[in-house]
C-alpha cells in the first residue's frame, strides 16, 4: 500500500477559516451561514471586515450542526437553536474536563 | 454479498408505511446520534439505523430491497438473476460489495455529494468522501510532534460510480501543538473525488494516552506535587519533572495544600507559537510511619504552637446565629 505524506491543519481556536472555506468544509451554503450569523448562532472574528473569517473550531461545530441537520432534517431555527447548544455543551465539557485535570489522584 | 434486515434494524414491520418508519427513525436518531449521545456503541448503531432509513423511506429503493428477499441477518445471499438488470443501469458484481454500497450506488450519492457534485460534459463530477479516524499518541509525541501511520478500510467510488471498500494507508505528520480532544484536518487526504471532483480531506482525532504524572487540559499541564508538612510552612526549593527536563521550582513559606503553583511556558507546544502552563498541584502529605524522633518532634510542635486552622468555625456558627 502506498504510504502518502499529507498537508495539516489543526481545527481549532489556534487557527482562522474564511467564510469560503467554511463553505467548503462544512457544506453549508454562504447563505446559510450568514443566516446563522443573524441568528447569533455563529459569530465572525470581526463582522466588520468585508471578507469575514472564523475561529478554526467552528468548522467542527458547523460540521456536527450539518449532520444533525441532515440525518433529524432540522429547519434553519431548529438548526441555529442547536449549533448554539452544541457551542454550549462543548464550552462546558471543556471546563468539566479542566476541573477534572485539578483533582489530585490519590497518593501511591 | 451479507443480508441485512432493514425492516428488523428500525424495529418496524415489512409492511409499515413511510410515516411509520419516519417516525420510528427519528424517535432511534435522536436517541443514537453520535453528536447527541454519549452512548459508546451509539456510533454503530446509528450507522446501521441511517443505513437502513436511507433504503428504506426511498420508495424505489425500498421495492428493489424488498425484492432481494428476505434472509437471515449476516446470511450470504445473491439477489435474483434479474435484479441487476432490473434496478439498476450497471452490471453489477455482487460478491466484494456490502448492502449499503449497492443502494448508495442505485440513485443519488447521499449527503457526501454536497453542492460541488453534478454533471459537467456527461461526467459525474463529485468531490471524495471526508474519512475521519482516531490518532492515539502519547504527551510526549503531542510535545515534540510525530509521525503516525493510519489503515482505514474505506468506501471508493471507482470510474463507473460503483462503490467498493479498499484499504488504505496512511502515514500523517502530526505536528507539535497537539493535545487530546483536537482535530486536525489533512487535505485532500479523504477519497478520491471523480469526473475532476476535488479528493476528500482525512480528520484526526487526537486522543492522548493518560501520563502517570501529568494531567491535561488544552495545552496546560497538571501535576500533583507532594510537600512534607515542613516544606509547606517553612519554604523549600523542589525538583519538578518537566516535558524537557526537571526544574527547580521554589516554594514559599506558608503553601496551603491546593495551592496551584505556576511554571510558565512549560506546558504543550500551541499550534503555531508559544506553550501552555504547567500547574503544581501541592499536596501535604504527612508520614504513615513516625520514627521515635518525629514523633517528639511533632509532639514539640503541637504543645508549643497556637495555630488553630479550625477557628473559623466558631466564628461563621456565632456570627450565623
Amino acid at each position: 500500500m502506498k504510504l502518502e505524506q499529507a498537508d495539516e491543519m489543526w481545527l481549532d481556536a489556534h487557527c482562522e477559516c474564511s467564510i469560503a472555506e467554511l463553505v467548503r468544509l462544512s457544506g453549508m451554503s454562504e447563505a446559510e451561514l450568514r443566516e446563522l450569523v443573524d441568528y447569533g448562532a455563529l459569530a465572525p472574528i470581526s463582522a466588520q471586515d468585508a471578507e469575514w473569517t472564523f475561529s478554526g473550531d467552528v468548522v467542527l461545530t458547523v460540521q456536527a450542526a450539518v449532520r444533525l441537520r441532515d440525518d433529524l432534517e432540522l429547519d434553519a431555527q431548529a438548526l441555529a437553536l442547536t449549533l448554539t447548544l452544541i457551542k454550549r455543551i462543548r464550552e462546558l465539557e471543556a471546563q468539566i474536563g479542566n476541573l477534572r485535570a485539578q483533582l489530585p489522584r490519590p497518593m501511591p | 454479498m451479507k443480508y441485512k434486515d432493514y425492516y428488523q434494524i428500525l424495529g418496524v414491520e415489512r409492511d409499515a408505511d413511510t410515516d411509520a418508519i419516519k417516525k420510528t427513525y427519528r424517535r432511534l436518531a435522536h436517541k443514537y446520534h453520535p453528536d447527541v449521545s454519549k452512548d459508546p456503541a451509539g456510533e454503530e448503531k446509528f450507522k446501521e439505523i441511517a443505513e437502513a432509513y436511507q433504503t428504506l423511506k426511498d420508495p424505489e429503493k425500498r421495492a428493489a430491497y424488498d425484492q432481494l428477499g428476505q434472509h437471515r441477518p449476516g446470511q450470504e445471499f445473491q439477489p435474483p438473476p434479474d435484479w441487476g438488470r432490473q434496478f439498476g443501469d450497471t452490471q453489477f458484481s455482487f460478491d466484494d460489495i456490502d448492502l449499503a454500497d449497492l443502494f448508495a450506488g442505485l440513485a443519488g450519492r447521499g449527503r457526501h455529494a454536497g453542492p460541488h457534485a453534478g454533471r459537467q460534459d456527461g461526467v459525474f463530477r463529485m468531490p471524495g468522501q471526508d474519512y475521519e479516524v482516531t490518532a492515539h499518541i502519547t504527551l510526549d509525541e503531542a510535545s515534540r510532534g510525530a509521525t503516525v501511520e493510519l489503515n482505514l478500510t474505506v468506501p471508493e467510488y471507482d470510474e463507473r460510480g460503483r462503490l467498493h471498500r479498499v484499504e488504505r494507508s496512511f502515514k500523517a505528520r502530526i505536528p507539535k501543538g497537539a493535545t487530546d480532544g483536537q482535530r486536525l484536518r489533512l487535505r485532500g487526504k479523504g477519497g478520491k473525488g471523480t469526473g475532476g471532483g476535488p479528493d476528500g480531506d482525512l480528520y484526526l482525532n487526537i486522543a492522548l494516552h493518560p501520563h502517570a504524572l501529568y494531567r491535561v487540559s488544552g495545552h496546560d499541564l497538571y501535576l500533583d506535587l507532594p510537600l512534607t508538612p515542613w516544606e509547606a510552612a517553612l519554604g523549600a526549593v523542589v525538583e519538578v519533572p518537566t516535558l524537557v527536563g526537571p526544574v527547580h521550582l521554589k516554594v514559599p513559606p506558608g503553601t496551603h495544600a491546593g495551592q496551584k503553583l505556576r511554571l510558565a511556558r512549560r506546558g504543550l507546544p500551541k499550534p503555531g507559537a508559544g506553550e501552555g502552563d504547567l500547574y503544581a498541584i501541592v499536596q501535604i502529605v504527612v508520614p504513615t510511619v513516625l520514627s521515635e524522633r518525629e514523633r517528639a518532634l511533632f509532639k514539640e510542635l503541637a504543645d508549643g504552637s497556637t495555630f488553630n486552622p479550625r477557628g473559623h468555625f466558631e466564628r461563621e456558627i456565632r456570627h450565623e446565629a
